[in-house]
């Protein structure tokens, strides 16, 4: 960054400041210039959106600290103290409470785009996998978050999701200890679950940093999945993309107000306006419902893994679940390297795109046996997902590497752009077909 | 934008499937609230009706810990009628400058006085059922309004094959339709002032407006300024995606 030519800013404060410490530069190649494909569509506004909802949960979040009390005595009654005599309170709670809600749907949808655009593939793995390391911070910061209230379901959410790591071989039990900060869930873990909750966001700031960092040194993906070849294939960032951002996100806020204002309690659950009590045990225990699908694939495994016929058991049901569950996300970590198939948008991969598609909707068939109760129908059904999830990366995502043709690409975005225009109605949606 | 609203409603109704699987009882009826919808407001009077049946019955068994005298104030009292009410009450207070503990009539900033000193005789006296502190109730429950509603009118005589221990009701909205509260409100156990006709209905109306209220004291605020972020962003949307379009319109 310091070396390499720089250019004079005519402003001489900018120029003062930027002569020594080459802020204005940097912002201004970064965000500025940066070239950027000019075939966006408005999936990739979630980036953005995802760094503004990351920006609001650290500022009400901050707030919400400055009155909140980390003490399983007095935690919900602080909580209610601030909905109800903090001046704006409830705003800034409800603002936090459905901003993690919002957040997680920013994500995954962000997800989806890389998924389905292919953007996980050479040159972008690193990226990628710094996107999974962000969603697993994501996770963690949130479970702990929904703890602090410390109502039913954050004090038994709390107690089924630490217990998960009992199941770990040798060492389960310790760690577990650890985790509570004594035999079981109660104040010592509130307080560390309030100091990590704390922590742990700055680390996602650390992380995001990366991630663009990453995604500014290979330049952006697009809808068509090809290479910029040239200035006439992208434009610059600024005002093109500030601008299409900033309509893009001011969108999802007015979804997002809509519920923070009008039903800020829909996306949460009544037990947790019950104060803790370890001796009542809520009749279904569910976790916040960005966490559902992997909760389905958990309790999925329902069954030891071992030598049929004999009490030979390699794998208990519950490490098995828990093994599934963080195997899920290993996925996405191994995806980029499971996918060698030539073509990365889903528009030139006619099987890959269905494939896709099918798992969004069996994530949304995860995320519904994940809130229902474990029985009847729910846990075949939860288990049939849980495998074509499985199936995807590990036997179709390989099949398409050897099997699945590619449709022709067009030679470049400014070609498939001026002659998607020229044909009006058909606008990209069968690039090809012009190519 | 056509993808992520498809993915929204897709989500809405996933989401919302899970929400009804937590009871096995009857689903209460739905009632028109004066407070639901995004223009909903509370209805003064029946707040103040359902704070007296509260005060006249419920509060015999049940407390209400994260209300003070003060926030009577929302009801439409004024601070001498907030005080005259604390009055009625006399709670402990102290250490006085001897040491000692006493006794003083309740003030504005007191929260509403427990029926029971502990949870232990809270339960003691009641046949080991705890009765729930009302505070939050209607947000504590599924569908809170219509649920608190339901179960003030849904008490029935047990069907035959129902046997019923002593203490224990039969609700149709109860889940397991077994209850440990008595039939608390009867035609007439209130004497309303305003003229309001003393029937169970009524009663129970009214003192679940009041619970609402109780539980979302907030909640008017909220959605006056709820409509205006609402106004505010839709228009700064419809300016922002004008500069956008004339910002792109010389980029294809």
């Amino acid at each position: 960054m310091g070396s390499g030519e720089r250019k004079p800013f005519e402003n001489p404060a900018i120029e003062w400041v930027d002569s020594r410490l080459p802020i204005f530069t940097l912002i201004n190649k970064e965000y500025g210039v940066f070239p950027t494909p000019k075939n966006f569509n408005y999936f990739w506004n979630f980036g953005a959106i995802a760094t503004v909802m990351l920006v609001l949960m650290i500022l009400t979040g901050i707030t919400l600290a400055m009155h909140y009390t980390p003490h399983a005595d007095y935690a919900f009654e602080s909580v209610e103290r601030i909905m109800r005599d903090v001046n704006f309170g409830w705003l800034i709670r409800y603002m936090h409470a459905n901003g993690a809600s919002f957040f997680f749907i920013a994500v995954y949808i962000h997800i989806f785009r890389g998924l389905y655009y292919g953007s996980y593939k050479q040159p972008r793995e690193l990226l990628w996998i710094l996107g999974v390391v962000i969603l697993l911070l994501m996770m963690a910061t949130a479970f702990m978050g929904y703890v602090l209230p410390w109502g039913q379901m954050s004090f038994w959410g709390a107690t089924v999701i630490t217990n998960l790591f009992s199941a770990i071989p040798l060492v389960g039990d310790d760690i577990v200890t650890l985790l509570w900060g004594g035999f079981s869930v109660d104040n010592p873990t509130l307080n560390r679950f309030f100091a990590l909750h704390y922590l742990l966001p700055f680390v996602l700031v650390g992380v995001v940093g990366l991630h663009v960092w990453a995604l500014h040194v290979t330049g952006s993906n697009n809808p068509l999945g090809i290479d910029t070849k040239g200035p006439q294939d992208t434009l610059p960032f600024h005002p093109y993309y500030t601008m299409k951002d900033t309509f893009g996100i001011l969108v999802f806020l007015i979804i997002y107000v809509a519920f923070t204002f009008f039903m800020p309690n829909s996306l949460g659950h009544p037990d947790n306006y019950i104060p803790a009590d370890p001796l009542v045990t809520p009749a279904h225990i569910v976790p916040e419902w960005y966490f559902l699908p992997f909760y389905a694939i958990l309790r999925a495994i329902t069954f030891d893994v071992g030598i049929p016929f004999t009490d030979i058991v390699f794998v208990e049901a519950k490490l098995g679940g828990v093994l599934a569950m963080f195997g899920a996300i290993a996925l996405l970590v191994a995806l980029p390297f499971l996918d060698k198939h030539p073509a990365r948008s889903a528009r030139f991969r006619p099987w890959f795109k269905i494939a896709v598609l099918v798992l969004v909707l069996d994530f949304f068939i995860l995320m519904v046996c994940g809130g229902k109760p474990a029985e009847g129908l729910w846990v075949p059904l939860a288990q049939v997902a849980t495998l074509y999830y499985y199936a995807f990366f590990l036997v179709l995502i390989p099949l398409f590497n050897k099997f699945e043709p590619r449709l022709d690409l067009p030679p470049s975005i400014h070609e498939a752009v001026l002659s998607c225009c020229s044909k009006k109605k058909q606008c990209c949606s069968h690039p090809t077909e012009a190519a | 934008m056509k993808y992520f609203l498809l993915l929204l409603s897709v989500f809405v109704i996933t989401h919302g499937a899970p929400a009804l699987a937590a009871g096995d009882a009857e689903p209460p009826p739905e009632m028109h609230w004066s407070f639901s919808g995004p223009f909903g407001t509370y209805d003064r009077a029946a707040l103040q009706r359902g704070f007296q049946v509260y005060k006249q019955v419920c509060a015999a068994c049940h407390s209400m810990d994260l209300k003070s005298y003060r926030n009577l104030a929302a009801l439409g009292y004024n601070e001498d009628e907030i005080k005259a009410i604390a009055a009625e009450y006399t709670v402990e207070d102290g250490p006085n400058d001897e040491g000692e503990m006493f006794e003083r009539p309740a003030r504005p900033s007191d929260r509403f006085k427990n029926p029971y000193p502990n949870d232990a005789a809270a339960k003691y006296a009641n046949n080991g059922a705890m009765p729930p502190d009302l505070s939050l109730i209607t947000k504590a429950r599924h569908n809170g309004a219509n649920y608190v509603h339901g179960i003030l009118t849904g008490y029935e005589e047990a069907p035959a094959d129902t046997e019923l221990m002593s203490g224990q009701y039969y609700n149709r909205y109860m889940a397991g339709h077994v209850i440990a509260m008595a039939p608390p409100l009867s035609d007439g156990v209130v004497g309303y002032e305003d003229g309001t006709d003393g029937t169970v209905e009524q009663y129970a109306k009214d003192v679940t407006q009041f619970l609402v209220w109780a539980a979302e004291p907030e909640m008017e605020e909220r959605k006056r300024t709820g409509i205006k972020v609402i106004l505010f962003l839709l228009v700064f949307t419809g300016i922002m995606y004008a500069v956008k379009r004339k910002i792109w319109a010389d980029a294809h």
